[in-house]
């Protein structure tokens, strides 16, 4: 299993052609307190960089994108009742929807952990 | 990239470094580089309303409006009653334009120097142009500019300042008076804008920081950010202005018709006052109302209020997350038919449709400390 970083701040964890999607602990932290994420629901076709997910912090909603193109196979349910899972464990169990890649391709254009972790020192 | 766009300067206030030194996010806000939180927000919050916070309030305009007659000039501009203020009390009122629209709110004072007013940050300069261009030149106004303003917030915070000053306890609700702060002169209000018990403290520039830090030795004391200033005051039901309050909105339409002061009510000769008052007689068209919004989906201000017809009635003004109540909340201009408490109304937020009903505010119950209240 491999994971994969946008510059919006959303990991991917790929397995195969499935993966795995969330934000980071630097994107959770950014946001701040969330009381809302709303996560496509299985069967929800997504386009990579366009919006798949909601989050509402105290102060102000935000879109999450998709970092790669795919079908749902599952959002993540515990989300809607404690939306806080983001903040405690935003690269665990605060994930936000599982699906299957259409491109694998996509995912060369993404940056892995490494390069990640260093671009947000940059910010 | 164009040379005619301005780069829009932003100020930095006298705590800057003592914020950031503590951790705080800072972001623009009304000109100036402001701390939003420093732990969270709903932590803060939570913090506030179960001790006490200190909030940095620097940005708001402090004046001065001192000679002869001053009061009486100022009664022209507002619709409270000034001339019938004692000293050492203070009155919330309204700068209004001719058309009753509301220009800003502010605190007022009276003090021994002069009538000592509190503005908001965003329209400090525009209110001091219109009251130089309003006032009688026998009267002068200062704009205390090397002042700041700190706000100690909650139900501890009269046991952590009079653990420093003793005599503040006893201040009741809207009363002020000077005070020696550990050695810094201080003007001590018992006031604020979190629905709590608390104080405005207004010290010099150069002694904010170590009364700063003094305060937040006290453990009943943190650092609050805007963040949670903001989720505090809508709980409490207080309009922002530029949000819940503009110059298109009167103060019967924001439900602020206790700021007309009685006497002012049955004299008149306040900006607006005709049709202000016409409109506390036969209601205004839309009114401000507090609303439970169904869900956990906060709504925010710019969402629509529709009718059944799906038509826009009226909107929302501020909205959010109660911290307190941990449910989303929201201020609204509802059309008078729909104001009671009780009417179920829908809102249209980002092309979703919402389900929420009016309730009277405050949403969480103020707890001031009023004058002949026990203890």
């Amino acid at each position: 299993m491999t994971r994969y970083f946008t510059k919006e701040h959303e990991w991917i964890e790929v397995d195969g052609t499935a993966a795995t999607v969330g934000i980071t602990d630097y994107a959770q932290s950014q946001l701040g307190d969330l009381v809302f994420v709303e996560v496509p629901a299985a069967g929800t076709k997504v386009t990579q960089g366009g919006e798949a997910a909601v989050v509402e912090s105290v102060k102000a909603a935000s879109d999450v994108y998709a970092p790669v193109s795919g079908e749902v196979t599952e959002g993540n349910a515990a989300l809607a009742d404690q939306p806080d899972l983001v903040n405690s464990a935003p690269e665990g169990e605060g994930w936000f929807f599982k699906l299957t890649l259409a491109d694998p391709g996509e995912l060369d254009g993404l940056m892995d952990e490494a390069a990640y972790r260093a671009w947000v020192e940059t910010l | 990239m164009s040379d005619a766009d301005p780069v829009p300067e932003i100020d930095t206030l006298p705590l800057d470094g003592w914020h950031r030194a503590r951790g705080a996010r800072m972001v623009a806000f009304a000109g100036y580089h402001m701390p939003i939180q420093y732990d969270g927000i709903i932590a803060e919050h939570l913090w506030t309303r179960a001790h006490a916070g200190l909030f940095d309030v620097s940005h708001m305009g402090q004046l001065l409006i001192s000679g002869e007659g001053a009061d009486t000039a100022l009664e022209a501009l507002l619709p409270g009653d000034l001339t019938g203020l004692g000293s050492g009390r203070m009155r919330y009122s309204l700068l209004l334009n001719e058309a009753g629209g509301i220009l800003d709110d502010l605190m007022v004072t009276r003090r021994d120097d002069g009538l000592y007013m509190v503005v908001n940050g965003a329209t400090k300069y525009d209110d001091i142009g219109h009251l130089r261009e309003q006032l009688p030149d026998e009267v002068t106004l200062n704009h205390l500019d090397e002042a700041a303003l700190l706000a100690l917030q909650g139900p501890e915070a009269v046991q952590a300042l009079a653990r420093i000053a003793p005599d503040v306890s006893a201040l009741s609700f809207m009363e002020a008076g000077a005070f020696d702060l550990d050695g810094a002169p201080a003007w001590i209000s018992r006031s604020g804008y979190t629905g709590e018990d608390g104080f405005e403290i207004s010290i010099d520039a150069g002694d904010a920081e170590r009364i700063a830090t003094l305060l937040c030795d006290q453990p009943e004391v943190k650092p609050v950010g805007l963040g949670a200033r903001d989720s505090l005051r809508l709980e409490a039901g207080l309009p922002l202005y530029g949000h819940d309050l503009d110059e298109e909105t009167t103060p019967i339409a924001a439900d602020l018709g206790f700021a007309l002061s009685k006497r002012r009510r049955e004299e008149g000769g306040f900006p607006g006052a005709e049709r202000i008052l016409a409109e506390r007689e036969a209601g205004p068209i839309l009114k401000r109302v507090g609303l439970l919004v169904e869900g956990r989906q906060p709504v925010r201000e710019g969402a629509v209020v529709i009718d059944q017809d799906g038509s826009e009635v009226g909107r929302v003004t501020s909205g959010g997350f109660s911290p307190t109540l941990e449910r989303p909340v929201a201020m609204a201009y509802v059309p008078l038919a729909a104001a009671a408490p009780g009417t179920r109304i829908r809102l249209n937020h980002r092309a979703k449709l919402f389900g929420a009903q009016v309730v009277p505010l405050p949403f969480v119950p103020t707890r001031y400390h009023r004058k002949g209240a026990p203890k």
